[in-house]
């Protein structure tokens, strides 16, 4: 069987996402503070490296680099309500790209899956 | 078995191994993340040779036609050399040829280089006095027409110490010096039925005269506007040249904008705030591509309000200028 990755059409399923669920992250009052930083081409490179894990493609993140990446964000305030509403709008953009509800689940698991470390838990 | 040579060291990539695995491996330390080709970290350019397709992919066509590879993503096929991306190159002497006038404090300045000089037109370059005086600005000419030939918008900024001697001091024959040049606005054959909007205030006309010239010299199919915002009427120059190219090209607009107007205004100029006028005027600009230059505020909100209409964020360049 393919792999989630594979089944969700790889990199260029991650190419067609991160446009979408960019905008949808700037425009989402709940998290957009947290995406202020004007240098948004890099912005856009550190959502196609999450949307690339959590799409189940390959990757070298680790708990440490999650831990490092968002302490700031924590200090700031970032919470849980932020992960889910992260979470939904995810699923908001796999809906759009007419992805399977079972694969969007998938997508799910593997985003709460670093959901302590991003926390700095 | 490839090699790579890399600040004077060669270095033999093993089989399955990456330009950055190798350098990593041998204690230089290289920018990365991801190492999967997506957080772009490990970028590098190339000065000798070529890559497989995969190491440039994601990148903009401008990065690519500069030679920008992702070293994570790279095993190389041939001999390569390779450095980091810092633009280090030398300074080129160049003569002054012409001062005009383009508007109250906007000067047209013409440099000769004694050598054609290699640029995209909307790159910008750094123009030193001397040694302790260099400023930034963006070339308003075209590469192709003549390859020594140099133009620049220069505004005069109050107490601008660069400026202030190009307006005041500096005469033709004088010499300075050339270095670069840099950034990726700038227009890149390959798609020629894609709209294309440009957005500038101020001298930010300067890069986007130089594409809108080179891109309706690779005959260009798309349409083409170009919104040009000065504080005043006063602030929008070249307006004659611009109404000119919109009656020579069918598929080129001109919309000068003002922000206040003293008096009544010429028909063909609006007033207002030039990021609602680009959002009313093009509301959809999902599939165009998008060059802004001028302030940095108004560049960089529009281009998050460009995006979020639509616009692929791969698609839109921009160049907010610093002023020193």
């Amino acid at each position: 069987m393919a792999s989630l990755y594979e089944r969700l059409g790889g990199e260029a399923a991650v190419n067609a996402a991160v446009d979408i669920f960019y905008r949808k992250v700037l425009s989402d009052d709940r998290v957009n503070s947290f995406f202020s930083d004007v240098d948004m081409e890099a912005q856009a490179a550190k959502q196609k490296g999450f949307l690339t894990m959590v799409f189940g493609g390959p990757n070298n993140y680790t708990g440490k680099d999650m831990r490092d990446g968002h302490k700031h964000l924590v200090e700031r305030g970032l919470n849980d309500s932020h992960v889910d509403a992260i979470i939904e709008l995810l699923g908001g953009t796999l809906q759009e790209l007419g992805v399977a509800d079972a694969d969007i689940q998938e997508v799910a698991d593997i985003a709460n899956s670093v959901r302590d470390d991003v926390l700095n838990r | 078995m490839t090699q790579i040579k890399f600040k004077d060291e060669i270095f033999t990539v093993s089989a399955g191994s990456s330009v950055l695995d190798t350098l990593l491996e041998h204690g230089h330390e290289i920018p990365n993340n991801c190492r999967a080709g997506a957080c772009q970290s490990c970028i590098m350019q190339l000065t000798k040779g070529s890559v497989p397709e995969r190491a440039q992919k994601g990148l903009k066509d401008s990065h690519k036609a500069k030679g920008f590879f992702l070293a994570c993503s790279c095993q190389p096929e041939e001999d390569i050399e390779i450095r980091l991306p810092d633009e280090n190159q030398l300074r080129t002497p160049a003569r002054v040829s012409q001062i005009n006038e383009l508007s109250a404090d906007v000067i047209e300045l013409k440099l000769k280089t004694t050598e054609p000089y290699e640029y995209h037109a909307g790159q910008y370059v750094t123009l030193w006095r001397d040694e302790g005086l260099g400023r930034s600005y963006s070339l308003a000419s075209l590469p192709q027409n003549k390859q020594e030939t140099l133009n620049f918008h220069i505004k005069l900024i109050p107490d601008g110490k660069f400026s202030g001697w190009v307006h005041t001091d500096l005469q033709p024959g004088d010499t300075l010096l050339v270095q670069g040049p840099a950034g990726d606005c700038f227009y890149t054959p390959g798609n020629p039925q894609q709209n294309l909007l440009l957005v500038g205030t101020g001298t930010g006309l300067a890069p986007l005269y130089g594409i809108i010239q080179d891109a309706l010299q690779h005959e260009h199919q798309g349409e083409i506007h170009l919104f040009h915002g000065g504080f005043n009427i006063n602030g929008l120059y070249l307006t004659d040249e611009l109404t000119q190219l919109e009656k020579d090209h069918e598929n080129f607009h001109y919309h000068p904008c003002v922000f206040k107007a003293e008096s009544t205004l010429p028909e063909s100029i609006t007033q207002g705030d030039i990021t609602k006028i680009v959002l009313q005027s093009v509301p959809q600009p999902a599939g165009w591509k998008t060059f802004l230059c001028g302030n940095e505020e108004l560049v960089n909100n529009l281009r998050k309000q460009i995006f979020l209409a639509g616009c692929s964020m791969n698609d839109i360049y921009s160049d907010p200028f610093i002023y020193a």
